[in-house]
Formats: C-alpha cells, sequence, structure tokens
C-alpha cells in the first residue's frame, strides 16, 4: 500500500482528469480507468479490474463514483478512497454549477453542441478499443464458458434489456456451477 | 431546513439507485419533481440531456444542479455529499471484504463467472454510444447514417489501436475535429 504524498497527488490527478472527460457517466469510465491504472501505471492487474468493477456495478450509487473508491482504496486504502472520490466528483461538480449559471446561453450554443457531438464518437472509439482488448483475451484462453457467458450477457442485454443486476447474478451462479464442477473433477482424478 | 431535505432527497437517490446510470433517471424524477417541487418535467429532461452532452454522472449531475437553483453553491454542495455517501460506505465496505476474501477459490469462481458479463455490459454501454452519435438515435436508419460521425468513429479508434495514445488526447481531438467538420 502506498501511502506518499506523490501517490495521492496522481490518484487525485488521474481520477480528476477522467471524470472532467467522461460523459455521459456509468461504464464509460470503467475502460478510461483500466487504461490509466492498469496500462499506465501498472497499480492493478487486468482481473481485478474486471472484479472491481462488478463490484462497482453491484452496489448502490454512480459505479464512477463507486469504482473510483475501489480503486482509491485498493491504492492507498480509506484514504486513498476519499482523494479519487473527490477527484471524481469535483469537476461534474464545478461543471454543472457554472452550467446552471448560464443554463439558457449553454443550451442554445450550436459551437457547444457540435464540440460534443464530435466527442461522442471519441468516446465510442475509446470504449470500442478496450472492449476489443479485453474481449479478445478472453475469447484467446479458448474456453466455451466464458465465451458463451459473453456473448449471451451481451444478448441479454442489448436485445432483450435484461436488468444488469440479474446478468450478474446469473454470470455469478454459472461461475459457482463452473467451480463445483471443477472440484468435482479435481478430487475424482 | 432545505439543506436537510436535499441530503435527504439525494441521500435516497444515492443509497437506491443500484446499476448506475439511467437506473438512477426515474428516482430522480420521483425526488425533485413528484416529491419536491424543485424541477419542472422540462427542466428534469433538459438535465437528463446536459448530462449526456456534460462529464459526470447524472446522479451526480442533478445533485449539483438541483442544489445550485435551490439554495445555491451550499446546496449544491450538500445534494452533492448526500448523493455520494451511501457510495463512500458501502463501497468501501465491498472494497475490505474482497480484499480480505478473494483467494477463497469459491469466490475465485464467482468471480470468473461475472467477468465475461462486465466485459459485455462496457460493450453494450458503447454500442448505445456509438448508435447516438451515428444516428442521433438508438434507432437504427442507415439512410440516416451521420457520415462525419462514422469518420471520426473509424479515425479514432484506428489511432487508438496503432498509436496507443492517452485516450483523453483522442476525445479532446474529436471534439475540436467535430466542432470544425459539423460548422463546415
Amino acid at each position: 500500500m502506498r501511502r506518499d504524498a506523490h501517490t495521492f497527488g496522481i490518484l487525485f490527478l488521474s481520477t480528476f482528469k477522467l471524470s472532467a472527460f467522461t460523459f455521459g457517466g456509468g461504464y464509460v469510465i470503467i475502460p478510461l480507468m483500466r487504461k490509466q491504472f492498469v496500462d499506465r501505471l501498472g497499480w492493478l492487474e487486468e482481473q481485478e479490474m474486471l472484479d472491481l468493477t462488478a463490484i462497482a456495478q453491484s452496489s448502490p450509487g454512480p459505479i464512477a463514483v463507486n469504482a473510483a473508491i475501489l480503486l482509491g482504496y485498493r491504492v492507498a486504502g480509506v484514504p486513498g478512497a476519499l482523494v479519487t472520490m473527490l477527484g471524481t466528483v469535483i469537476p461534474p461538480l464545478v461543471i454543472l454549477s457554472v452550467i446552471s449559471l448560464f443554463y439558457d446561453a449553454f443550451r442554445s450554443n450550436p459551437i457547444i453542441s457540435r464540440v460534443m457531438k464530435g466527442m461522442q464518437a471519441g468516446v465510442a472509439a475509446v470504449i470500442f478499443d478496450v472492449v476489443l482488448t479485453m474481449a479478445g483475451q478472453i475469447i484467446g484462453r479458448k474456453r466455451a464458458v466464458p465465451i458463451v457467458t459473453l456473448a449471451g450477457a451481451f444478448i441479454a442485454s442489448w436485445f432483450f434489456d435484461v436488468h444488469i443486476l440479474l446478468i450478474l447474478l446469473a454470470c455469478a451462479l454459472i461461475g459457482l456451477a463452473q467451480w463445483r464442477a471443477d472440484t468435482k473433477k479435481g478430487a475424482s482424478a | 431546513m432545505i439543506y436537510w431535505q436535499l441530503l435527504w432527497s439525494f441521500f435516497q437517490i444515492g443509497l437506491f439507485s443500484i446499476g448506475g446510470g439511467y437506473a438512477a433517471m426515474p428516482l430522480i424524477q420521483h425526488q425533485v419533481v413528484e416529491v419536491h417541487p424543485w424541477l419542472t418535467l422540462t427542466e428534469f429532461t433538459d438535465i437528463v440531456t446536459l448530462s449526456q452532452m456534460t462529464p459526470g454522472p447524472i446522479a451526480i449531475n442533478s445533485a449539483t444542479f438541483v442544489g445550485m437553483r435551490i439554495a445555491g453553491v451550499s446546496g449544491a454542495l450538500v445534494a452533492t455529499a448526500g448523493c455520494v455517501l451511501p457510495s463512500c460506505v458501502i463501497a468501501l465496505l465491498l472494497a475490505w471484504v474482497y480484499y480480505r476474501y478473494r483467494s477463497l477459490s469459491a469466490i475465485q469462481g464467482v468471480l470468473g463467472g461475472v467477468r465475461p458479463a462486465v466485459v459485455a455490459m462496457i460493450a453494450s454501454a458503447g454500442l448505445s454510444i456509438l448508435l447516438l452519435a451515428l444516428f442521433g438515435s438508438e434507432a437504427i436508419n442507415l439512410s440516416m447514417v451521420d457520415l462525419r460521425a462514422l469518420g471520426l468513429f473509424l479515425a479514432a479508434l484506428a489511432s487508438l489501436r496503432i498509436f496507443k495514445p492517452d485516450p483523453i488526447w483522442v476525445m479532446a481531438g474529436a471534439g475540436v475535429l467535430g466542432g470544425i467538420l459539423y460548422s463546415l
């Protein structure tokens, strides 16, 4: 666990930057966090990031805030969690405060809406980049159950609008069944 | 008094919006339009739109916006604090449990089952943003495809795969290019 000023500084600046550029909230911030903390800083493992995402998803409140708290806790304990929480909350807090003052002008500004439209395409590209990498790793291991789970979860959520928590619960049960099957196999062999 | 109401309303929103994003929307509407006369339905709809155009989770955005309108800066701070309080407590508790017990093989099994689903969720969130960028809504209509957005998306994706830059620059670049392209 790191608890020096330098680490807290990086934690705050990273989450602040990510939060300031994460449009639309929700899952969008996860690929960005992964890039920063797994790829660039190497503070977390790939698997850990996915686990933290699942936890952030299953606990109440905004996913971005939850994920930041979990990340901060992982790197530097409770003080780290407070730092990343503030880093995540301050950008929208400041931006929305300003917007609420200039609400009418902002709403009708054509240049702002064009820039936003462009950024939307950029955000979609960032998410696809990360999804390609992560799905590639799962498919690359060539085990049937995870690949089927990946496809099934996507179909359930995209085509049938199944609630995300139900999907996670079902997949947790699949994982548990797989684990029981594996341990039985191990015991008999 | 008004601070207490703001804190309590957004505390409930933070506590009950499990699943994030749009799962929080009906709860927010209930609290700020129906229970309290803080926003009109039109203003609430504007918040949802603004939330798509600005950074940050919709719950935080609406907490700040409503707090600001009702009681100025201190109102915004109180409402936002109420909104993240449940997250702080519960996420920290879960983090502690995770790092204490994650080496158990049963937990490993459960997490192994959940991981592919998380990737699928991210993919599906990405797809809805892409469709919004390409078609202006989630309805696919091939004759209505926004070619500028398609070009921006492909260029951004290619540069990410090939040069692996910091994604922030890709998004900022897409914003600037979008500002230029859509003005032509």
